[in-house]
Formats: C-alpha cells, structure tokens, sequence
C-alpha cells in the first residue's frame, strides 16, 4: 500500500493514471448498462418523434430556461397520479435530446399538461401569467407572440436528430417546412400526409390571436398541448417492465 | 508532509509567475460580485415576478444560468486557476511551466465565460443544467482545459520536491475529472457549423443518468476536490500548523474520488432511471459522508494547537467556517440522498438551500479567505487593509447563510408537505398554485440573506482594493491580539 501510493506522490503520470482508474469505474458501471438493458426502456405504443412545429417549440421550451421551474417526470406516488396522472416511463423520453426532466418545481409538473387547458389558455397564460393564475411568479412571455418563428432550417434540426438517433424518415426531412405549416392548417391540402407521417399529431393554429404567421407562441403551445400525449396506456402493462 | 512549508520564504530565487495569479484574482472578485448580484436578481423575481421585466433576456429562465455559471465556473473557476497556479509553483518549487502558457489560460478561459453568459442571454443553451454552454462553447472550454492541464502537470513534472503535495493530488483529480465530464456529457451534433444549436447524442433517461452523473461530479470535482486542494495548503500556511494527518489525507482523498462518481443517481430518485442505478446512487452517496467527513476532520484539526488564532485571526476563522460548514453540507447531502427523504425534499427549495449552505458557506467562505491570505502576498504588501473588516464581512455573509438556508429548509419542507397533504375526504388539501403562494415569505427573506451576502463580497472588494493600493487602517487589536499584526511572509 504505501509502496503503491509512493508511486503516485513520486510520479505524476502515476497519479493521473490511478486517478482516471479510480474515477471511471462509478460511471462505467452506472451508465454503459443503461444503453444494453433491454428493460431500461418500456415497449409501448404510441410513442413517435416529435412533428418539426413540436420540436421548434421544445427549442423554444429549452430556449427560455422553462426546464428551470418546471419539471417533466411524474414519480410514482399518490398524490403525484392524483395531481399529474401515470409515473413517466422511460419510454415518454426516448427521443428526447436532451432530456428535460428537471429538477425543480417552482411551477407544477408538465409531463403531462397536454390537452388540460385549451390553446386559449395557455397563450393568455404565457403572455401574463397572473391575469390567470393571480399568485403565479412565472414571468411574462409576451414576446412569444410578436416574434415569428424561424422554421426555414427544420429540415437540418431533423437530420441532426437523425444522426443521434431519433427515426425521422427521408419523407419527414424533405417535407420538414412543410410540415410546419401543415401543422398549423386544419383545412391544408397536406393534413392527410402529414398526421400518416405523425399520427395524432394536433393540427390547428395553436395561437388564435390577430397573427397570421406561424409564431413561436405556436410552437411552444403546440409543444405543450402534445406533453404527455403519446403513449397510450390502455395497452400498457405495467408488470412486464419491472426494472 | 511539510512540503508546504518548506517551500516557503526561499521563493525569491525561483522567481515565481504571480502576475497571472494576481489576474486570476481579480478576475475572480468581479465574476464573483456579478454572479452574485445575478443571483440576487432572481431570488427577487420569485418574491416579486414583476422584476422579470418581460423582456426576452431579464427573465428568470435565462438569467438563472447566467448566476450559476456565474459563481460556480466564473467565481469559482478562477479562484481554482488562480490558487492552483499559486499551489503548484510553491509545493514544486519551480516557476510555472510554459512560459506564457499560465496567461493563455487564463484569457482562453475568460473568453470562455463571455461567450458563454452572453449566450444565455440571447437564449443560447443546451438545456443541461451546468452544461448549458453549446458545442462551439464546449469546444472552446475543451482546448483551455487541455493547455491548463499541460501548465498543471508539467509544472508537477519539473518540481524540485521529491514528493507531489496533497493539495496538488486534489487540484489533479479535479483537472482529470472535470475533463472526462466535460466531453462525455456534452457530445453533441450541431445543426449547422454556422449555428449555435446542436442536439446532444444521448438521449432520455441515458441523457439523464449521464447528466447527473456530470453534475453531481461537478460540485464532487469541481467544488469539492479542488477547494479540498486549497484548503490542504492555504489552511495550514494561516494556521502556521502541519496538515493534522498525512494517512487520513491519502485514505480520505482515494476514498472521495472513487465514491464521489457513483452519487450522480440520487438526482433521479423515483424517476424513470432503472431502481437499480438509483439504489446504487443512493448507497454510495451515503458512503460518501465518511470521505467528506474525513477532510473535514483533516482540515479542522490542522488547527491543534493553535486554536487560541481564532480568536485574534478572522482570516483563519473564515477558513474555519468554511470547512464547518462543508461538514454540515456533506452530512445534509447523504440524508437527502436517502430515498424516503428525497421523496419529501425532491424538486422544492430544500435542494436549493443544501446546495448553497455549500456553496456559499464552503466554496464561497474557502474562496474569501485564501483570497484574503493571497492578496497581501501577492501585492507585497505588510498586511491587509483592514482585519476588523473581515471580521465584518464573515458575519455578514454568515447571518447571510443563515437566513437563505433555514428560509429554504422551512419553505422546502413545508411545500413537499403541502403537496401531499390530503383532506379529510380523501383529495389533495393544496392546489399547486396555494402552495406557491405560500413560499412568498421564506422567498423574501432568502432575498435578503443573499443580498447580505453580497454586500459581504463587495465590503471584501473595498477592503481588497484598499490593501492593493498600499493603504493600512489604523485599528485597535480584535481581542487583546497585538494590533495590526503583520501578515507572515
């Protein structure tokens, strides 16, 4: 022993040697089994990658810090299922690049928050959030409104995802601006093709304001109306994915 | 084990480089009171969100990294380069290896913390807590650390000590640590070379797991085993007394950095993370409570014998403070670890008062007072400006802490209580909202202890300022001390 420990005092290249050793073994352990483990992610139905107006407002999520106060992960208590619905599984996340669980709630959980309020709701709610939840400290993102979104490199978003994993087709790529646009018209030529490339995807102008281009107040309520959506639970066994 | 002390006073001839100290220094000062103030700002706009403006770049969601980034890499990065490269010339004996290599380190790492708190700002981030600088920022941290590494080891390389000082195993450990993080947590595919956007590579709960084993290793290696190094130098050049014990330093420092890596799973108890990284997380985060307690003891006892300084020397007695209040916070973090306790304390203000009785009362108390050592050194200056001025700084800044965290011990428990509270007929007691509603208080009051805090930072800069320009107060003795004691050379 203190022979050994002679070598790392005396040498450097001992000291980082047995250094590196001694820090990697935690996380080799921790994470490679995470990406071999067939049980680490449920099979579930329903799960797809995000439309390019949902991504664009998952950037926008990103963008603005949201992660901050809000978390995405519903954990497997009472009072959480009775506030927020079923535990996330792992599965909810598979395409999330990063991950967005969070680690605080200033405000409540969002995993879930798809469809509970109406579009109408959420746009009031993001320009003042106190004119409709009087003792929130949430700040105000009125701006979301004013600024257009820029959606003309969606295309590349969705083969940078491509390239790190997430099934986006060549259909999907080649059709990315479109589909963002097809997204936010309910009576488009393109609906049809555009929920068979992402089924049950909400197809509406998400923010019904004065503004008739896309906005990334649409974005990101397109984003959050989707929140929790995907998976369909009726077929979802929850005894055949113990981890 | 004296190597500390052998190396001092025969300095001169070897001609240290302190110029870039001097830089690291300042520079840590001014990121210091900014990241603070950012700090400040958004504490208030959870007391009052008016304060959020709402303009795109003063709202909470971007300014909040601007803050953590701002104390912990920016404040707390340069007090590391700063002391590291104090550190390692004097315990090797030897000027800094690579002539101007220490400078380019230090500008390469500026530039670093501009690009990447203006990025904030503008609403660039990768959406990882602690990593949130994007891939061309990464990229740019990934080459200073390569060349901070370089001036590290080969100063360590060409010592004229036979043996490598304990402190400089730590700063060692963080240097490599931080690196291996660095670049596995933040793999990423950018959008387009001309962007600022990229898609991390993991994703979900491996980009979760991956995440929190880089940020708890971040306060393991960048704010524990690092300041673990100050503390194993500065603590016994103020106390003029050995480092207490030389097995318990090489049990404790092996010990902390095996055990430190496997913690990062307790962030994600009761999450989608498999049960059994989180039961691992959880065990080894409750191991580490004896590593952590073991520098503790190490650094506390290095006082033996000279107990009777903390009454006369306020430089030693916030040295001191800090090393108590690392006590403190690594006994806080096992519990919350635990999963029953986490259950309660996850997601609220309990989390973020633990943290800062870390970071303000550890890092920040540590930071304060090798500056304090330094500073007059460094200036070639008799003593600092003022003593009695330190004194004031420590308790301001520590009734400070006392507010921020016992405000957030009470608003985070009674919130996780609020949450699961049940009426008598069965349904939730609180709606989400009435429980925000109820943090308004412990929110203004964890405001004032930080702004305490920072008004602690800024009575320090005066008294720095002062001490730099030549200047001594005159002032009565603290406590029957001789007056204005000469700063040992």
């Amino acid at each position: 022993m203190s022979s050994l420990h002679d070598r790392a005092e005396l040498n450097s290249f001992w000291l980082i040697v047995f250094t590196l050793i001694t820090v990697s073994i935690g996380g080799i352990v921790q994470m490679v089994p995470l990406f071999f483990l067939e049980s680490t992610i449920e099979k579930v139905a329903g799960m797809r990658p995000y439309t390019p107006l949902e991504l664009m407002g998952r950037n926008i999520y990103i963008r603005e810090g949201c992660y901050l106060c809000h978390s995405q992960q519903v954990r497997p208590f009472r009072d959480e299922a009775e506030r927020y619905g079923h535990y996330s599984l792992a599965a909810e996340s598979m395409y999330d690049h990063p991950f967005q669980w969070g680690s605080k709630r200033t405000g409540p959980d969002l995993a879930r928050v798809g469809l509970r309020y109406s579009d109408d709701w959420h746009v009031a709610h993001l320009v003042n959030p106190r004119a409709v939840v009087p003792e929130s400290v949430m700040p105000g993102y009125g701006f979301l409104a004013r600024q257009p979104l820029d959606y003309h490199d969606a295309a590349e978003h969705l083969r940078a995802n491509r390239a790190v994993g997430v099934p986006y087709t060549d259909d999907m790529i080649k059709n990315a601006v479109a589909d963002v646009l097809a997204q936010t018209r309910p009576d488009g030529e393109t609906k049809d093709q555009f929920l068979g490339r992402y089924p049950k995807a909400q197809v509406r102008k998400f923010n019904a304001g004065e503004a008739r281009e896309v906005t990334e107040m649409d974005a990101l309520v397109a984003y959050l109306q989707m929140l929790g959506t995907l998976v369909d639970f009726s077929t979802y066994q929850s005894t055949k994915s113990l981890r | 084990m004296n190597a500390a002390t052998a190396a001092a006073g025969n300095g001169r001839d070897i001609g240290y480089d302190e110029s870039v100290v001097k830089a690291c220094v300042i520079a840590a000062m001014v990121w210091g009171v900014a990241g603070m103030a950012a700090g400040l700002l958004i504490a208030l706009q959870l007391a009052w969100p008016v304060l959020n403006l709402d303009l795109p770049w003063t709202t909470f969601g971007r300014v909040r990294p601007v803050h953590t980034s701002g104390v912990i890499f920016a404040f707390g990065g340069n007090v590391l380069l700063g002391t590291s490269f104090y550190v390692v010339q004097r315990t090797c004996r030897v000027r800094l290896f690579g002539g101007p290599l220490g400078w380019i380190v230090f500008w390469g790492y500026q530039a670093f913390l501009v690009m990447a708190a203006t990025g904030y700002l503008f609403g660039v981030t990768q959406g990882k807590e602690y990593a949130e600088p994007e891939w061309y920022v990464d990229l740019w941290l990934t080459v200073v650390w390569v060349l901070y590494a370089v001036t590290f080891f080969g100063t360590l390389a060409i010592r004229k000590e036979p043996h490598i000082y304990v402190a400089n195993w730590f700063y060692a450990s963080f240097i490599i640590t931080i690196a291996l993080l660095h670049i596995v947590n933040n793999l990423t595919v950018p959008v387009s070379f001309l962007g600022a956007k990229s898609y991390v590579a993991w994703a979900g709960v491996q980009d979760a797991m991956t995440q929190w084993w880089y940020g708890h290793n971040a306060v393991g290696f960048f704010l524990t085993a690092g300041f673990l190094g100050m503390m194993y130098y500065f603590v016994p050049k103020q106390a003029d007394r050995p480092v207490y014990s030389y097995r318990l330093s090489v049990v404790h420092f092996w010990s902390l950095i095996f055990l430190y890596i496997w913690a990062g799973p307790h962030h994600l108890h009761y999450t989608a993370l498999p049960d059994w990284a989180q039961t691992l997380g959880m065990t080894f985060s409750v191991m580490l409570w004896m590593p952590s307690w073991g520098g503790m003891i190490n650094g506390i006892m290095t006082l033996s014998g000279a107990w009777e300084k903390l009454r006369t020397d306020p430089v030693l007695r916030i040295m001191v403070v800090a090393v108590a209040f690392y006590g403190m916070s690594t006994f806080e973090g096992p519990v919350m670890s635990i999963k029953a306790v986490n259950a309660l304390s996850h997601y609220t203000d309990w989390t973020v008062g633990h943290v800062h009785s870390g970071a303000l009362g550890w890092v920040g108390f540590i930071s304060f007072g090798c500056i304090y050592y330094l500073v007059p050194k460094l200036w070639k200056r008799q003593r600092l400006y003022s003593i009695k001025l330190v004194d004031v700084h420590l308790w301001t800044a520590t009734i400070g802490i006392v507010l921020y965290i016992t405000a957030m011990w009470i608003s985070g428990i009674l919130q996780g209580l609020m949450w699961r509270a049940y009426d008598k007929l069965g349904f939730l007691q609180y709606s989400f909202v009435e429980t925000v509603e109820a943090m308004h208080p412990f929110y203004v009051i964890r405001a004032m202890g930080g702004g305490l805090y920072v008004i602690g930072a800024l009575i320090m800069c005066w008294n720095l300022w002062n001490t730099a320009q030549g200047r001594i107060r005159e002032e009565g003795a603290i406590l029957g001390a001789p007056a204005a004691t000469p700063a040992r050379a």
